[in-house]
């Protein structure tokens, strides 16, 4: 049996302290030690963005990192991007251009949309397009998550 | 996932330490978007991760002068490409580092780790060869430079020592009048593994090409340099039909395999394609002009 | 982006509008819970070893290593499960059997594809599970495989399964007996014949006849399979899943486990996707069976290439059509002959195909030739109008090269051979009514049809196709609470916004705000049957369910507030708004909320319906493709999608269903596929290079949503989920054909085949 090891992360803001398995993937010990199952697995090796969060402020498949690496860093993951009391504009723009079907890509769209917006507050389309590419959606067509990705953004200009 | 370890060394020596120590099974830990994947798939015996990116001398990029650039091994994609001195002046690292999986993945995944895991399709060797980028590397008996156009040697074979770290890779001052692109073929439109990709870089004088460097990816067991290439344009006037000629060469230089992202004959064909666009193209960034 | 709908003229005010959907909160915040979100005390791990050959006989199992694992608590093979008998099992979409269901689940003498289950391992931990995987030890004897319809019907080749004989179909799903045609290694055959075929291509100015393939695809739900199983002391077992149907997961379990209906809970969990996927049991059986051997829950959820490996994706199909027309584009004959590989077990959608291809059109003399041919691949299941988008493929490309030989415009050709209500299909049912000519004329009329090309590389194509949509059992159940809000509850998984559109069918019927009603997706044990949400039937056949349950609660208000103003209940009336009057007195909906407690109790009421009034739907794809000669790739520029909807209850929610089901489309006709070898190894079982599409291959689909309400649906409703994956495929061929002149006969139509078409025709 592989050994325990402790991690000490800043979790949605708050340091939060965790016992993982050493062989743990960041997407296993956010899901399975600590219960925020907003984080999704749909490919478990980089391939779909469903696991995304940020890592240090940086957005990383959380399948592709191990647990250890985190001890000392800071996670964010969909549970925590919404603002106190409010729905994050990516996750409001999301309800209200109906960019999800069965909702189990949204939490990687919205930390990957998210990313997007802190670098680039008004992308283009074609960057917004470029930029979601390492999320697969397979119910929407993507239609919409781009509508309301540009939704998002038109709204975070106004505040 | 495998049984693994991790260690988080803070010191190139340390690292070394841990590795030689460790024995061929430990693995250096970069950005992990291979070796992770490979542990969990149980693809190679994994029992160890180093991970070197709490050591400064691995992490960040630098443009010296007329000395050239230095990117630390481990240094993730979106850093390099969103390096305005990468930009303006060694065009075809966008070109590949921009590319590398998505946005997600570029979030971690390094230069050094796609060199170390020498896969043949891998999309910024072709570009650090033309660039005539140099490997400098660590391991227990000193320091070894590598010219990266030798450093893989077959499938997921490289020169590198189990207990050898890369620690950066350098890249010269661009000549004046010289122009670099890399191009990689894929069916879908980003997150694909090329069938082919190419690099091409050139100098020009005037019309007539100075000198150049062509790689080429997935149609041998290695990223392959192709002197033959240069050779042939070498000294005489650009034009397309030259480039038409030139691409004919191909034929006899390549023998690609066939496998689920290509055939041979297929894969020929594109390397002509990719060898004549990325040229035009790096002849456009030669006159200090842009690619769309 | 610009959406459009030809709106039905009844108005509504509840229905149509674009209201957030109840679990969207849930949803974007990540406290949904789906199937592999479950976490209970003790819980433990399981996983599955697979088969690395594609057919081999098992001559050894050895678990002894694994089970001697610290941490491994259980280790099963297929002794360990029940005796399946040999029997049909109606699956919703698609039948199977029992006996084939249990091999699938844990093979018994045979692997008969890569990555067929063969044991399984629960342990304390996921990383020991899956440790404990490599210490099993299996001998096999390799037997050639068998992979493709060809080989599999070849008199050489021997036969997969032994005593297997070709049976005829009746129906679509209705088996037969055994047939006078005996063809190796084909399981079923079904003959649809219509009007005389000699006779019809003898009238023939012109006669097409083309042979076409296409690839497996997978369903590609981002969600992979996973089940969770609690087997209680006194034999009462409780499943957590992600399934497209919990009764039909129950049921499946009860006869796979030998445990009564009534004694297995099946808890759906919320779905991560599923397109006709998310209906076989593959694992969850193997969690019951090792939570009865532990007494601890197990939880199982499938890596990525499990799902791609040992799911089912849908059939690879070859299909020879010929069609007989004459000079005024009038066909006159048309006969297919249409080869599904079923995968390992009988029961591909051939059957769908063969149907479905020629619904759109009026054809006198028809027939289609559907054969299920057993290969060693996975066993195939439903996919988004099963069996359909292949044969729509054959059937709109030939008629799209009979438009052009004939110089009749492609809308015009469809137009003038469209059926109408009473066309006679040689299935032997009369079409009911259909908006064929209504789709094309909107086709004919969309800027993108009538748009200039810019560039002569750029190519535009255009198909229809059908679907006939499903009816089926749903029960629902709704109470009032004192306040005016209402409780509804209903056993169909929502799969992509049913709890809005159910709940918004119940506020149009008693004429109260959509905000009001709280819909859930309930238990097995706590709702009447329903049946799968698949076949487009959720919104239509569970909405009836809904509006019939509304309906019974406006009777029993009328009768309540009858006896409250002691008046006789024909004096009253039920208003829009949801207030019953009499001709001097009237109360709103939230007072008649309020006496109920005290006038004899809330009121609740339930139903169980069986909906059989379902019509088919038309969609029509228009797209243009750019085609880089050089590479041979092939890039979507522009698409627009029309469908006839009947009604839409959520306009948004149909858009986004038929944006989705155009992409998958367009993936089938350009980027996906299963990469078997020659030994049947599955060389791309990753996300990575099973291409689908990301946000970066295609542009906006334009949508045009017609509405010519079904007759058979209080609101109209006719069922929007599968029909538009059906025309892309031809739609994107007829566009590369229009680019560049090659007709495009084995999908997808990847670079590496369109450089060969290329070629042969520049050295022509
Ligand atoms: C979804 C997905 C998409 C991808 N797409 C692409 C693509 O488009 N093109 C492409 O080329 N690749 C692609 N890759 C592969 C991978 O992302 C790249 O090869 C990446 O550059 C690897 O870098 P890394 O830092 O993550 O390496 P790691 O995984 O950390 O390391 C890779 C290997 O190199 C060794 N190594 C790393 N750094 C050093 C060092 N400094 N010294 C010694 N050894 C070292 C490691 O031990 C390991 O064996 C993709 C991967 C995924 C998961
Ligand atoms: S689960 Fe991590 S990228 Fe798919
Ligand atoms: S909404 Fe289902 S995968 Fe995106």
């Amino acid at each position: 049996m592989s050994k325990k090891i402790v991690i000490s992360t800043d979790l949605n803001g708050d340091i939060t302290e965790f016992i993982a398995d050493e062989r743990d993937s960041l997407l296993d010990a956010l899901r399975e030690r600590i219960g925020l199952t907003g984080v999704k697995e749909g490919c478990n090796n980089g391939n779909c963005g469903a696991c995304a969060v940020l890592l240090d402020g940086i957005l990383v498949n959380s399948c592709c990192v191990m647990a250890a690496e985190v001890d000392g860093g800071s996670v964010t993951t969909v549970e925590g991007i919404a603002l106190e009391n409010e729905l994050h504009p990516v996750q409001q723009a999301f309800l209200n251009e109906a960019a999800l079907q069965c909702g189990i890509c949204t939490p990687g769209f919205l930390v990957a949309a998210k990313a997007l917006l802190d670098t680039n507050p008004e992308p283009t389309e074609e960057e917004i397009r470029f930029w979601l590419a390492g999320n697969l959606c397979r119910c929407t067509g993507y239609d919409k998550i781009i509508t309301a990705v540009q939704e998002a953004s038109k709204s975070m200009q106004k505040k | 996932m495998q049984d693994v370890s991790y260690y988080r060394p803070s010191s190139i020596k340390e690292a070394i330490k841990i590795l030689s120590e460790h024995g061929p099974t430990a693995k250096v830990l970069a950005g992990g978007t291979d070796v992770i994947v490979q542990a969990r798939e149980r693809t190679k015996k994994i029992t160890a991760f180093v991970d070197i990116k709490k050591i400064p001398d691995v992490m960040g990029l630098g443009i010296e002068g007329h000395r050239g650039l230095t990117i630390g091994a481990a240094t993730p994609m979106y850093q390099i490409y969103n390096h305005s001195g990468v930009q303006e002046e060694y065009p075809a690292i966008i070109d590949s580092a921009n590319i590398i999986g998505g946005k997600a993945i570029q979030g971690r995944a390094s230069l050094g780790g796609n060199l170390c895991n020498g896969s043949p399709a891998a999309d910024t060797i072709p570009t650090l060869i033309v660039l005539e980028g140099t490997a400098n590397i660590i391991g227990p008996n000193g320091e070894r430079k590598i010219a990266i156009e030798d450093f893989c040697t077959g499938p997921g074979k490289t020169l590198l020592q189990h207990d050898e770290i890369l620690i950066s890779l350098h890249f010269k001052r661009p000549a004046p009048f010289s122009g670099s692109r890399f191009i990689r073929f894929i069916p879908r439109n980003e997150m694909d593994i090329a069938v082919v990709n190419v690099a091409s870089q050139i100098q020009m004088d005037g019309n007539k090409i100075e000198s150049s460097r062509v790689a080429i990816g997935a149609c041998a067991p290695t990223p392959l340099l192709l002197k033959e290439i240069s050779n042939f344009i070498q000294g005489k006037e650009l034009s397309q039909d030259l480039l038409e000629n030139a691409a004919e060469l191909f034929n006899n230089l390549i023998t690609p395999i066939e496998d689920m992202r290509g055939s041979p004959e297929h894969r020929v064909d594109l390397a002509k394609t990719l060898f004549k666009r990325t040229m035009n193209d790096a002849v456009i960034r030669s006159n200090g002009e842009k690619v769309q | 982006m610009v959406s459009t709908q030809k709106k039905a003229d009844k108005t509504y005010k509840v229905i149509g509008t674009r209201p957030v959907r109840p679990d969207g909160v849930d949803k974007v915040t990540g406290r949904a819970k789906y199937g592999a979100d479950i976490q209970l005390p003790g819980m433990l791990f399981g996983r599955v070893l697979r088969s690395p050959h594609a057919h081999a006989i098992i001559k050894k199992i050895d678990t002894s290593k694994a089970l001697a694992l610290p941490g491994v608590k259980s280790v099963i093979t297929h002794k360990d499960l029940p005796t399946a008998a040999d029997a049909a099992l109606n699956l919703g979409e698609t039948t199977d059997n029992l006996k084939w269901i249990s091999d699938k689940v844990l093979a018994a003498e045979d692997a008969l594809f890569h990555g067929q289950a063969l044991a399984a391992v629960a342990a304390v931990d996921k990383h020991i599970a899956e440790d404990a995987l490599a210490l099993i030890d299996v001998e096999y004897e390799i037997l050639e495989p068998v992979l493709s319809v060809h080989t599999a019907m070849d008199k050489k080749t021997p036969s997969i399964h032994d005593n297997m004989k070709t049976v005829d179909m009746i129906a679509r799903f209705q088996v037969g007996e055994i047939s006078e045609t005996q063809i190796n290694n084909v399981a079923s055959i079904l003959d649809l014949e219509l009007g005389d075929l000699d006779a019809g291509f003898k009238e023939a100015d012109i006669i097409i006849e083309r042979e076409f393939e296409t690839g497996t695809y997978h369903q590609g739900y981002i969600e992979s399979h996973n089940g969770t199983a609690q087997w209680n002391e006194n034999d009462e077992v409780t499943v957590w899943l992600s399934t497209q149907g919990a009764f039909n997961a129950r049921d499946q379990l009860a006869a796979l486990l030998q445990v009564p209906m009534s004694k297995i809970k099946v808890i759906p969990m919320e779905i991560g996707g599923g397109f006709g996927g998310k209906i076989p049991m593959y694992m969850e059986p193997l969690a019951a069976i090792m939570s009865k051997q532990t007494g601890k829950p197990v939880k199982m959820h499938m890596q990525r290439d499990e799902v791609l490996l040992a799911t089912g994706p849908t059939s690879a199909t070859y299909i020879k059509v010929k069609v007989g027309a004459k000079n005024d584009g009038t066909i006159v004959a048309a006969d297919a002959y249409l080869a599904y590989e079923a995968g390992a077990y009988p029961g591909s959608p051939v059957s769908g195909g063969g149907v479905s291809m020629f619904m759109p059109y009026a054809i006198p003399n028809v027939r289609a030739l559907c054969l299920d041919v057993i290969v060693n691949k996975t066993k195939t299941a439903a996919y988004r109008a099963p069996g359909v988008p292949a044969a729509a493929f054959a059937i709109e490309s030939i008629i799209d090269e009979l438009a052009e030989k004939l110089e009749i415009d492609p809308i015009a050709i469809r137009m003038h051979n469209a059926a109408e209500e009473g066309t006679r299909r040689h299935d032997g049912v009369l079409a009911p009514s259909m908006a064929v000519k209504e789709l094309l004329e909107e086709a004919q009329a969309t800027e993108h049809w009538n748009a200039e090309l810019s560039d002569p590389s750029i190519g535009r194509g255009i198909a229809i196709g059908a679907w006939g949509n499903g009816g089926m059992e749903s029960s629902a159940s709704a109470s009032i609470n004192s306040d005016g809000t209402i409780n509804l509850n209903t056993g169909s998984v929502d799969i992509g916004g049913q709890r809005a559109s159910l709940a918004m069918q119940l506020a149009e019927t008693l004429g109260v705000e959509y905000d009001s009603i709280k819909p859930q997706v309930v238990d097995t044990d706590s709702i009447g049957y329903t049946a799968v949400s698949a076949g487009s039937r959720t919104t239509f056949a569970t909405g009836i369910a809904v509006i019939e349950v509304g309906n019974k609660i406006k009777k029993q208000i009328i009768n309540r507030v009858a006896t409250f103003w002691e008046i006789d209940a024909n004096a009253l009336k039920y208003n829009d708004d949801g207030s019953v009057s009499s001709p001097d007195k009237i109360i709103n909906f939230k007072e008649i909320a309020a006496m109920l407690p005290n006038t004899g109790g809330r009121i609740q009421a339930s139903i169980d319906i069986q909906a059989t009034t379902h019509v088919p739907t038309i969609a029509c794809h228009i797209v243009d493709v750019k085609v880089d000669e050089e590479t041979g790739k092939v890039d979507i520029l522009r698409s627009t999608a029309l469908q006839d909807v009947g009604k839409a209850i959520h306009p948004a929610y149909v858009e986004g269903q038929t944006q989705g089901g155009i992409l998958q489309g367009i993936g089938m006709a350009l980027y996906e596929e299963y990469y078997y070898d020659d030994k049947g190894i599955l060389k791309n079982a990753s996300l990575l290079d099973y291409r689908m599409p990301t946000s970066y291959d295609v542009p906006f689909t334009e949508i045009i949503l017609v509405e010519k309400p079904n007759p058979g649906h209080p609101f109209g409703v006719k069922g929007v989920g599968e029909v538009p994956i059906v025309p892309p495929l031809a739609a994107v061929a007829n566009a590369i054909y229009d680019a560049v002149g090659v007709r495009p006969n084995i999908l997808p139509v990847n670079p590496r085949r369109l450089s060969v078409l290329l070629k042969e025709k520049n050295n022509k």
